[in-house]
């Protein structure tokens, strides 16, 4: 007996062994493993996990590994910060913000994915890993690799700008520039996937992957002591993470660590590229492919593969789905930064202003106890704000000078 | 012979035209959808193609010329 029964289609329910698969090969929906919860029951509890590393591994009963963990030790156990001013700023009596800006070791919250991603292909017996990404993604898997030593090739649109790849190249991945457009490197990375039998961590590795982010539920409901909260914004990219917070918080609940969950689930997105709020706006399940045009580049994906599920997720739980503009991201990065004092990438800045949008609509209440996800470091995408923060003031090197300055 | 799983996605506009069809007398592949959701005004299928290499790929620049967003049965997996 053991806590994963193998692998599932979410669409059709085919069981499958738990191997390198993502998709069912009867329906084509997508795989997520399978886990059997009443043999975890037997074995978890609020002080094994209390007692645990101080990491996401604390939560390894949970995750879809079969042994210890190997790759990311550090990962994960961000903190969940009380944000009295951004709180009061915003009309919200009792705000908090997760904090994965400060992520081990690459800063954002693709750290909990790859960890898992890295740990479970090592016992799947690959030697070598591989990713499809313009920034966060191939940071951490480059990094995960490196700790690991594990040969890694990171895939990436020939006209990404090379300040984005640095945060890889430092790690001595192979880095790969695929020349033509959007959509012909995604193609070919799918093709690679098919014809190498390598981890790619966001393809056939996808279904234990993507279970690493169920651990900001975790830690949040922990971090609360051991309670949901009443409303949580998520950015949303292929709205996995999304989703899979949904999934955490219900399964503890389903385990006995935490009461019912009555946490709405929101969605943050940018307007150019929102095709999973346009389908909640227009009230239909289909979630229309678009052509990203946003500076919150991270988080656009203009046919996310599971927007259907994240859509899903934000109706079960009575939440909503919100875009905002450019302008407004960059005014959510400041505002975060000037009340909190927290640098957050561009995908942090839609968060804080769709949750700001959230409130002014009264979708959240002010005396919700709302959790904002904030998920990468503002160092990564310094060039958004660039023009917007200002510059120092200018002085001689005169005491006469500064006073001058001061009395302004 | 190779085969492909892609997601195709459909244009209002060509809803109503047997494109999967087409492509299985133009071009020597063999299709066979697994999934769809078509309806009045949009409409995916997640088809799998199986032939020589060369022709799934003239099949799928068909598709693309006809104006179906052709993607892998993954959607993005640039993240």
């Amino acid at each position: 007996m053991s806590k994963i029964k193998g692998l599932i289609c979410r669409e059709c329910g085919k069981e499958y062994p738990a191997e390198p698969l993502h998709v069912c090969e009867f329906c084509f929906g997508p795989l997520e493993v399978n886990y059997n919860y009443d043999w975890i029951k037997g074995q978890i509890s609020r002080e094994k996990i209390e007692k645990g590393p101080k990491s996401l591994w604390r939560y390894i009963d949970l995750l879809p590994v079969v042994g210890e963990a190997t790759v990311g030790l550090y990962a994960g156990l961000t903190p969940l910060i009380r944000a009295h001013n951004l709180g009061k700023e915003l009309g919200l009596d009792e705000l908090y913000i997760k904090n994965d800006t400060v992520n081990h070791p690459t800063l954002s919250f693709k750290d909990r994915v790859v960890s898992v991603a890295l740990t479970r292909a090592k016992e799947l017996g690959f030697d070598t890993v591989a990713c499809a990404s313009t920034g966060n993604l191939a940071n951490s898997v480059a990094a995960h690799a490196a700790e690991a030593r594990l040969k890694c090739f990171v895939f990436i649109p020939g006209d990404l700008e090379a300040g984005k790849i640095l945060g890889s190249l430092i790690y001595q991945p192979t880095v790969v520039a695929v020349n033509g457009n959007y959509d012909d490197v995604n193609r070919l990375c799918s093709e690679i996937a098919a014809e190498y039998k390598w981890a790619f961590v966001n393809i056939n590795i996808r279904p234990y992957y993507a279970e690493g982010s169920k651990t900001l539920a975790y830690e949040t409901a922990e971090q609360l002591g051991w309670m949901a909260p009443d409303h949580v914004v998520v950015p949303a990219a292929s709205g996995s993470l999304l989703t899979k917070i949904w999934k955490g918080f219900n399964e503890l609940e389903k385990l006995g660590l935490i009461d019912k969950v009555r946490t709405k689930v929101s969605g943050a997105q940018a307007e150019g590229c929102s095709p999973i709020a346009t389908a909640f706006k227009n009230k239909t399940d289909h979630v229309k492919p678009v052509k990203p045009n946003t500076i919150a580049k991270s988080i656009a994906i203009g046919n996310p593969a599971d927007g259907y599920y994240a859509l899903k997720a934000v109706k079960e739980s009575g939440g909503a789905f919100d875009t905002v503009t450019d302008p407004e991201v960059v005014e959510g990065m400041k505002l975060l930064a000037k009340t909190e004092g927290i640098f957050a990438e561009t995908a942090g800045g839609v968060t804080v202003s769709v949750l700001k949008k959230l409130v002014e609509q009264g979708i959240i209440k002010k005396k919700d106890r709302t959790v904002a996800y904030i998920t990468g470091n503002g160092l990564k995408t310094q060039e958004a704000v660039i023009n917007a923060v200002g510059s120092p003031v200018r002085i001689e090197p005169k005491l006469s000078a500064f006073e001058k300055i001061l009395k302004k | 012979m190779a085969s492909v799983k892609i997601r195709l996605t459909f244009p209002e506009d060509k809803i109503k035209e047997p494109i999967i069809y087409n492509i299985g007398h133009e071009f020597k592949v063999v299709t066979n959808i697994r999934r769809a959701d078509v309806r009045e005004k949009k409409g995916w299928v997640d088809l799998e193609v199986t032939g020589e290499s060369s022709e799934i790929e003239k099949a799928v620049e068909s598709l693309k010329t006809k104006g179906v967003k052709v993607d892998p049965i993954e959607k993005n997996v640039i993240e």
